[in-house]
């Protein structure tokens, strides 16, 4: 099978398509749309194209990106994470109290990364062996793991890191590429290879097409996605050593309202919000369209809350057109 | 069935009764009339709010942007007033109910027209109105030095021994308890969200009910927009930030089931009341408000899993693990 098939379910015999009829899809416009703000805003602003504005670009991304990534899995199996950026709170928060006992940087990766791990593994068993809808359960863990690291912080701030945990967040590999840059790539090429080239990945798409004929072909469908919720938590706790390594302190609302940019970034890379469609190239693409927009609009001197308005108007307008134009196709033919 | 529905709300009322009487045992003040009158105002926001989201969620949907909604008209009518003081205050709510409802019927516009999945189109708009009020004020405050005296005063009129604001609940949980029983639209959206393809083939236009529904839960966000600027008299960009997620949380308590056609307007208000009590009481028995995110999610989880329990199908479950051997 290839991937074609799986974007278009409904259509089974795409194998063999001319190249231009297999280049008319998603991630084509995807890319076209991010070539096109690109080169807006390289005309729109004097300071866009240098080499340091556009690795500052990459960091409106990278932190979030990486969630996406596993959550576009998650999405694809046909569930659903809220609390992602709850877990970023509470992992950067428990990493803020293991530094203040003295941890040194290794560990408070260890404790980030695990504690990220230990709440998406608590989502997946509520969700995938409790059979709660995934959606009720991750709203409310998201209540809860921020409502912990609210209670262990209270209106407090916590700031005291090694100096050498700088570098998660604020290095360079060379010269202009940053370590999280780096870190989204290799992650983007491991989805991708995963998603799209393993046994594994194929066992998501059949679970999200169709769950009761994935028990009946003997895929183990909760403990794919109790892995899928333990995998998003991982990738949440990274984020979260990254980004409390970047702003080098902890609040309790750190990273508040995340989860909507993520699961933005996801539906407009095309993954489909019913499951069982998507592709990691699309969620990548998606990743660079939201940072070039809020980069491009942030050199503009545009506010973020505005800023949002072109995000929110972008995440409409993108899901609403294919269905649109296909109605308006189906009139005109009959 | 009918006696099982039933045996839910008896167990919120339970559930309820027991959380007062767990407060009592330390704060017996807390119990009396006037203070349990004094926490169901307090409450009153949340029911208003839960009533339109619940009617959502019981058409399998799910609206995300009602703060959002809330923030811009309460702004709007704020600074209506404002620059206005003479307008009546009656005049004010129409005009909130009606922002609200034109926010609300572009949600559903959407939603019915292009058949985009409601929970994609209220994330929009969720940033699309919060981005919007930013626009309309410029960043800019309305506080109460600038609202005039009827405005923040009417909400607060002591009527029959109750603020207006009680009694604006009490209409609205009388109002949503006709439509969703004894009117056909009610039964219609029920029916919408207990299954939307024989809905279709009973004459019902799924699209449309949903369009509605989203009209009312807009217009419900319009009349607290009004209600909460005049509550907490300040108006700001900032104002009922994430609490959408509260009121989904109170629909998710009170019964509502996430995947449609389940849930009553009293579970709804029994919902809304627990969490109302817990945040009321939080500061009585001198726990940090901290904790109030943190027990209003383990109150969701527990309520769904208990809900859950109690919903599913003996021989939903096609294959056993034990048979595949």
């Amino acid at each position: 099978m290839s991937e074609a098939t799986v974007q278009r379910r409904l259509v089974p015999d795409r194998l063999d398509q001319p190249l231009w009829r297999r280049l008319m899809c998603w991630e084509t416009l995807l890319a076209a749309i991010a070539l096109a703000i690109f080169a807006i805003n390289s005309v729109a602003s004097p300071y866009f194209l240098d080499p340091w504005s556009l690795s500052d670009l990459t960091f409106t991304f990278t932190e979030k990106g990486l969630i996406a990534l596993a959550m576009a899995l998650l999405f694809i199996s046909g569930e659903f994470d809220l609390s992602v950026a709850a877990i970023m709170a509470l992992a950067s928060t428990l990493m803020g109290m293991a530094a203040q006992a003295g941890a040194s940087t290794p560990l408070l990766v260890v404790v980030g990364v695990a504690v990220g791990l230990l709440c998406g593994a608590g989502n997946g068993l509520l969700v995938a062996y409790f059979r709660l809808p995934s959606i009720v359960g991750t709203v409310g863990t998201m209540s809860l793991f921020r409502g912990v690291a609210f209670i262990i912080l209270g209106d407090q701030a916590d700031g005291k890191y090694p100096a050498d945990l700088a570098f998660f967040g604020q290095g360079y590999v060379w010269r202009a590429i940053s370590f999280e840059l780096v870190l989204f790539v290799v992650a983007a090429i491991v989805y991708g290879f995963v998603l799209h080239c393993t046994t594994f990945g194929r066992r998501i798409f059949v679970i999200g097409a169709n769950p009761e004929a994935a028990v009946y072909s003997g895929v183990r469908v909760a403990r794919i996605k109790f892995q899928l919720f333990c995998l998003t938590g991982l990738m949440s706790g990274l984020a979260a050593v990254l980004i409390t390594s970047r702003l080098g302190s902890t609040r309790p609302s750190i990273a508040q309202g995340y989860e909507l940019d993520v699961i933005t970034m996801v539906v407009l890379g095309g993954v489909s919000i019913e499951g069982g469609a998507g592709s990691i190239p699309g969620v990548v693409l998606a990743a660079c369209i939201m940072g070039l927009v809020t980069f491009g609009l942030g050199l503009l001197n545009v506010p973020t809350i505005v800023m949002s308005i072109v995000i929110g108007a972008l995440l409409i307008a993108i899901i609403a057109l294919p269905p649109l134009w296909r109605k308006l196709r189906r009139e005109r033919f009959g | 069935m009918k006696r099982l529905v039933k045996l839910r709300e008896i167990w919120l009322v339970l559930a309820n009764v027991a959380l007062l009487l767990l407060i009592a045992l330390r704060f017996p003040g807390f119990v009396k009339p006037a203070n349990l009158a004094q926490v169901f105002n307090d409450s009153s926001l949340l029911i208003i709010l839960t009533l339109g989201q619940m009617t959502v969620i019981v058409s399998r949907s799910l609206d995300l942007s009602i703060a959002s909604n809330l923030c811009f008209s309460g702004m709007a009518i704020a600074m209506l007033n404002a620059a206005h003081p003479h307008i009546s205050v009656g005049v004010l709510i129409v005009l909130a109910l009606g922002i609200g409802l034109a926010l609300g019927a572009l949600n559903g516009l959407l939603i019915w027209l292009c058949e985009v999945p409601p929970i994609v189109v209220t994330l929009g708009t969720l940033s699309i109105f919060r981005g919007a009020t930013y626009v309309l004020s410029g960043g800019a405050w309305v506080n109460a030095d600038q609202m005039s005296p009827s405005f923040i005063a009417f909400q607060r009129m002591v009527v029959l021994g109750l603020p207006v604001l009680s009694w604006i609940a009490i209409v609205a949980i009388g109002l949503f308890a006709i439509l969703m029983r004894w009117m056909p639209f009610g039964r219609s959206v029920y029916a919408a969200g207990v299954n939307p393809t024989a809905a279709v083939y009973t004459g019902i236009d799924v699209g449309r009910t949903k369009f509605f529904v989203f009209c009312i839960s807009g217009a419900v966000a319009g009349l607290v927009g009004y209600l909460w600027v005049a509550r907490y008299v300040i108006a700001s960009v900032e104002i009922a930030s994430g609490y959408e997620l509260t009121v989904i949380a109170a629909c998710l308590v009170g019964g509502v089931s996430i995947a449609g056609g389940v849930g009553s307007v009293a579970g709804a208000v029994l919902g809304a009341l627990f969490l109302g009590i817990i945040a009321d009481a939080l500061p009585v028995i001198n726990v940090s408000p901290f904790w109030q995110m943190a027990i209003s999610g383990v109150a969701i989880i527990v309520a769904v899993a208990l809900n859950l329990r109690g919903e599913r199908r003996p021989g939903r479950i096609i294959l056993k693990p034990t048979e595949t051997a």
